[in-house]
C-alpha cells in the first residue's frame, strides 16, 4: 500500500503564511491559557497528599466528604472518582512530617464506618521536595535544549539548530496549553512527557533536515524553497507513518493506562500531533527565515573538500620526500 | 533456492538468542537466572524520603559532654558550683581552684571543643568544624541505624541510602498491608533513646507543684510515666548513662509471663552503673526511654555485671520491635518525612495489567499496520521489533535495573519509535525501486542513506535520555533507562539485523521481482 506519490513535490512553503499564522495564533493562545488558567499542579510540585481508596461497593462520595470535615488536615481536600465508581481519590494540600502516624493513617481512621474499603495508595510530598523538583525539571529541560542546539549545530548548521529549537518550543508550549486547558494534573510524569515530546519533535525534525542536507549536497537546485519543498515531500510518507505508529501506541497508553498515567499519556498524545505538524510545516520553513543561503553552504562545503584535498596532497608530497 | 549466510544475520541471530535467553527467567518466572526487579509502583511497597534534623545532633553531643564532665568530677571528688549547657556550649564553675589542673587535663581529651578558662569559670564551645562533622555523622548514624532495624525486621532487601545532603531514601518492597506498613514506619521512627537517670530524692516530693523552669534551676527535669501521664518524676537532667553503652537488648518475660526487655551494658557502662548504684543505695533509678519513664525501682544494693530490664505493658510484637530498636542503636537525631509514596500490591497488579494491555494492543496495532502497508518488509520489521523487546527485557534483568510504571510506558512508547528506523529504510528502498534501480542496489543504498538520518536523530534522543536520567528521580530514571536501551537495541536490530535478512533472501527477491509482496508497493517494479 502507498499513501503518498513519492515523485510528486508538494508546495508546502507556498502555503507557508497560512501555517505561520495558525502556529502563531495557537502558540499565543496556549500562552494565554496557561497564564490565565495556570496548571493544576499535582502534589509532586505543590506538596500535599493523595490517598486512593477502593471500596467493595460504589464509593459513598458524599459520606466520605462529610467524614473528612472532621479533620482540619482535610480542610481544603477534594474527593473525586478515579477510574471506576468504586474508587476515589482524596487530595489535600496538607502533609504531615511524623513518621510513625501520618496522614494516611488519619485518613483510614476517619473513613472507618463509610463502608468496606482498602487504601491502595498514599502519596505524600512535603513542600520542600516540590520546589527542588521544579528546579530540577526546568534545568533538565534547558540542558536538553542546549545539548540539541549543540549537536544540530555540529552536524548541520546553527540556523538549522535555531529553527529546530523554535519548533520544539512551539510544540511544547502548544501541548501544555492543552494540558492547562483540560486541567490535566501536572506531575513528575508530565515532565517526562515534556522531555519525550522534545525528543520526538527533534527526531522528526532531523529526519527532514537530513533530506534537506542531502538535496543541497547532491542536487543542482539553488532555490532553497524548492529544496525544502522537495525534502518535506519526500519525507512526508515516513513522517506520517511513524507519527501514526507512535500515535497508536500513545493512544493505547491513553486509553488503557488509566487515570494514573494521564499526566504522561495526555501531553504525549497532543505532543505527537503537534510535533508531526511542526516538522512538516514549521521546522524547515523556519530555516528559510533565518536567512540560510544554499550558495554559501555549498561554497563552504567545497572549501572543506578543497582543504582536505590540499592537506592530503601536502601529506603525500611530504611522505614522498618532495618538500 | 540458495540463501546467503552473512555476518549481519549472524549478529541478529546472536542478539535474538541473547534476548530470549536472558529475558526468559523474567517472562516465564523461572526459578533460576536473574529476573527483572519490579519497581515499588508495580509490585507494591513503601517509598520514603526522610529528612534529618541535624541541628539536634549538636545539642545531643553537648549533652553527652556535660554527662562525661559530671561523671569525671564525681569520680575524682571534684566539687562543681554549677554545670549548665545549652545548644552549643557547656559551662561550669569549680568550687576549689586547686582542682583546675585536674580538670584541664581531662578537658584536653575532649575533642572538637574550644575551651576557655577564666579562673574557676570554664566554658566549652563546639567548633564550627566539629559542628559540621557531628551533623554529617548524625546522618550516617541514622542511615546505619535504620538499615539495622529494617534488616532485623525481616523484610526482603530494604533500600536505605543517602540522597542529596540531608535526606535518606528508604524503599521497602513487599509490604502487604497498611498495618504492616505502619509498623515498619513506627520501627524506623522510634528514637529508642535509653537513658538511666537518677531521681532527685531531695526534691521529689514537690514534683507535682514544681514548674518546668523551677526544675531546670535545680538541674533537674520533670518526666512523665509512660502508662500514666499524671504520674511525674523529678530526675537529674544529666543522665547517668545512655543507650550508647548498650551491647544487647532482647525480649524476655517476667515472672507473670508478661513481655519485657532485657539489656546488657558494655564494660564502661557496667562500671559507671556499678559505681552509681553503689553510691546511691536507697534512692530510685529511673529507666527512661524516649523521654518517658518506664520504671523507677529502688536501688537496694550495688548492681554489678551491667544488665537490667525495662518493664512496661507491651504486647509481644511491641516488645520485639522495641528490642530491635534498642539493639540497633538509638537514633541520635529526630527524622521526619519529606516524601512518602505507598502503593498497595493490588494497585501494583492493576498497573501491570493496564500497561501490559497497552503494550500488547499498541504492539498489535503497529504490527497490523506495518504488514498491511509494507508486506513482507513489514513482517521483517515486526520481527526486528520483537527481538528488540526481548533485548530490552534481557538488558533490564542483566543490569539489575528496576522496571517502573513510567519504565513500562517507555517500552510501550518505544515500540512506536522502533519501527521508525524500518519505515525510513523501507521508504528509501521503495524510492530506489521506483527510480528503476536494481533491487540489491536499492536495498544497499536505502540502508546507507537512511543510516545517517537514523544515527543523527538517535544520538540526540540518547542525549535527552541521559539528561533525563541525571535529573530525574527514581521512577523517571526507569523511564530513561528503558527508552535508551530500546534506542540502542533498535539500532542493532533495525540497521544491522533487517539488512541481514534482506541479504539472506536476496537471490529470491531478485528472482521473483514481486515488490508488492516484498515491499508492499502498489506498482510492480521494473
Amino acid at each position: 500500500m502507498e499513501l503518498f506519490k513519492e515523485d510528486k513535490v508538494y508546495n508546502f512553503l507556498g502555503k507557508g503564511k497560512i501555517f505561520f499564522v495558525a502556529s502563531f495564533v495557537l502558540f499565543f493562545l496556549a500562552i494565554a491559557i496557561v497564564a490565565i488558567k495556570g496548571f493544576s499542579f499535582g502534589i509532586d510540585f505543590t506538596g500535599g497528599t493523595v490517598v486512593q481508596v477502593k471500596y467493595t461497593q460504589d464509593a459513598p462520595i458524599d459520606k466520605i466528604r462529610e467524614s473528612l470535615k472532621k479533620s482540619e488536615l482535610f480542610e481544603h481536600a477534594s474527593v473525586s472518582e478515579f477510574g471506576s465508581s468504586q474508587e476515589v481519590v482524596i487530595k489535600t494540600p496538607s502533609s504531615t512530617v511524623a513518621l510513625g502516624h501520618d496522614i494516611g493513617d488519619t485518613t483510614k481512621e476517619i473513613l472507618k464506618g463509610t463502608g468496606d474499603f482498602e487504601i491502595r495508595r498514599v502519596d505524600m510530598v512535603g513542600p520542600k521536595v516540590g520546589d527542588e523538583l521544579r528546579v530540577k525539571g526546568l534545568s533538565a529541560f534547558f540542558l536538553t535544549l542546549l545539548a540539541i542546539m549543540a549537536t544540530v549545530t555540529f552536524r548541520y548548521e546553527w540556523r538549522f539548530a535555531l529553527a529546530a529549537i523554535i519548533a520544539i518550543v512551539h510544540d511544547i508550549v502548544i501541548t501544555f496549553g492543552f494540558v492547562a486547558y483540560f486541567e490535566v494534573d501536572f506531575n513528575i510524569e508530565s515532565i517526562a512527557a515534556l522531555l519525550m515530546i522534545l525528543g520526538y519533535s527533534i527526531h522528526d525534525t532531523i529526519i527532514v533536515y537530513d533530506r534537506v542536507r542531502e538535496h543541497i549536497e547532491e542536487s543542482k537546485e539553488t532555490d532553497f524553497v524548492m529544496i525544502i519543498n522537495e525534502a518535506v515531500s519526500r519525507t512526508q510518507s515516513r513522517t506520517t507513518l511513524t507519527s501514526l505508529t507512535v500515535f497508536f501506541v500513545v493512544l493505547t497508553l491513553f486509553v488503557f493506562g488509566g487515570d494514573i498515567m494521564l499526566g504522561f499519556s495526555f501531553p504525549m498524545l497532543i505532543g505527537v500531533i503537534v510535533g508531526t505538524y511542526s516538522s512538516i510545516f514549521v521546522a524547515a520553513q523556519l530555516v528559510v527565515w533565518t536567512g540560510f543561503s544554499v550558495a554559501d553552504y555549498r561554497q563552504r562545503m567545497a572549501e572543506k573538500v578543497k582543504n582536505r584535498a590540499e592537506k592530503e596532497k601536502m601529506r603525500a608530497q611530504y611522505e614522498s620526500g618532495v618538500m | 533456492m540458495r540463501m546467503k549466510l552473512n555476518y549481519r544475520i549472524v549478529i541478529l541471530a546472536i542478539a535474538t538468542i541473547f534476548g530470549v535467553f536472558f529475558s526468559a527467567p523474567s517472562l516465564l518466572q523461572l526459578q533460576d537466572g536473574k529476573k527483572i526487579t519490579l519497581g515499588l509502583d508495580l509490585q507494591g511497597g513503601l517509598h520514603m524520603l526522610l529528612g534529618v534534623k541535624t541541628e539536634e545532633a549538636t545539642a545531643s553531643r553537648i549533652k553527652s559532654i556535660a554527662a562525661s564532665i559530671k561523671n569525671f568530677t564525681e569520680k575524682k571528688d571534684i566539687l562543681l558550683g554549677n554545670l549548665d549547657f545549652d545548644d552549643s556550649s557547656v559551662s561550669f564553675t569549680l568550687l576549689d581552684a586547686d582542682d583546675a589542673k585536674h580538670i584541664q587535663e581531662f578537658l584536653k581529651k575532649v575533642e572538637g571543643m574550644t575551651v576557655s578558662a577564666n579562673g574557676e569559670n570554664f566554658s566549652l564551645t563546639l567548633t564550627e568544624e566539629e559542628k559540621i562533622k557531628t551533623q554529617k555523622q548524625s546522618i550516617d548514624q541514622a542511615i546505619e541505624t535504620i538499615r539495622n532495624r529494617l534488616d532485623q525486621f525481616g523484610l526482603s532487601e530494604p533500600t536505605v541510602a543517602r540522597q542529596g545532603n540531608e535526606a535518606i531514601l528508604v524503599e521497602l518492597a513487599g509490604i502487604k498491608t497498611v498495618e504492616e506498613e505502619q509498623r515498619a514506619r513506627e520501627l524506623i521512627s522510634r528514637a529508642a533513646k535509653l537513658e538511666l537517670m537518677a531521681v532527685d530524692e531531695d526534691r521529689a516530693a514537690r514534683v507535682n507543684t514544681m514548674s518546668a523552669a523551677d526544675a531546670t534551676s535545680y538541674g533537674d527535669v520533670i518526666l512523665e510515666d509512660v502508662k500514666n501521664p499524671q504520674m511525674k518524676y523529678l530526675v537529674h537532667s544529666i543522665p547517668i548513662l545512655d543507650g550508647g553503652m548498650l551491647t544487647n537488648a532482647s525480649m524476655g518475660f517476667d515472672q507473670n509471663n508478661r513481655p519485657l526487655i532485657n539489656f546488657t551494658l558494655n564494660a564502661e557502662g557496667a562500671e559507671i552503673f556499678g559505681d552509681f548504684t553503689g553510691r546511691s543505695v536507697g534512692k530510685r533509678l529511673a529507666v527512661v526511654l524516649d523521654g518517658k519513664v518506664y520504671s523507677a525501682p529502688n536501688i537496694n544494693e550495688r548492681i554489678g555485671g551491667g544488665s537490667g530490664q525495662i518493664s512496661g505493658s507491651y504486647t509481644v510484637e511491641e516488645a520485639k520491635d522495641l528490642a530491635i530498636a534498642l539493639r540497633s542503636g538509638s537514633l541520635l537525631v529526630p527524622i521526619y518525612v519529606m516524601e512518602k509514596r505507598s502503593v498497595g500490591p493490588s494497585l501494583g497488579a492493576d498497573s501491570i495489567r493496564a500497561s501490559l494491555l497497552a503494550l500488547v494492543s499498541g504492539f498489535v496495532l503497529v504490527i497490523l499496520f506495518m504488514i498491511f502497508y509494507y508486506g513482507l518488509a513489514g513482517v521483517i520489521a515486526t520481527f526486528a521489533v520483537v527481538v528488540n523487546l526481548f533485548i530490552i527485557l534481557a538488558m533490564i534483568s542483566l543490569l539489575g535495573a528496576t522496571l517502573t510504571l513510567p519504565g513500562m510506558a517507555g517500552i510501550v512508547l518505544h515500540i512506536g519509535l522502533a519501527v521508525d528506523a524500518n519505515i525510513i529504510i523501507n521508504e528509501r528502498i521503495r524510492e530506489g525501486l521506483r527510480a528503476g534501480v536494481p533491487v540489491s542496489r536499492a536495498i544497499a543504498e536505502g540502508y546507507q542513506k537512511a543510516m545517517r538520518a537514523i544515527l543523527d536523530s538517535n544520538i540526540t534522543q540518547i542525549l535527552a535520555c541521559t539528561i533525563l536520567y541525571a535529573y530525574g528521580t527514581g521512577a523517571i530514571k526507569g523511564f530513561a533507562v528503558t527508552l535508551s536501551m530500546g534506542i540502542l537495541a533498535s539500532m542493532l536490530t533495525a540497521i544491522v539485523g533487517t539488512y541481514g535478512i534482506y541479504q539472506f533472501y536476496m537471490s529470491r527477491i531478485e528472482k521473483d521481482k514481486n515488490y508488492t509482496l516484498w515491499f508492499g508497493m502498489t506498482r510492480k517494479g521494473a
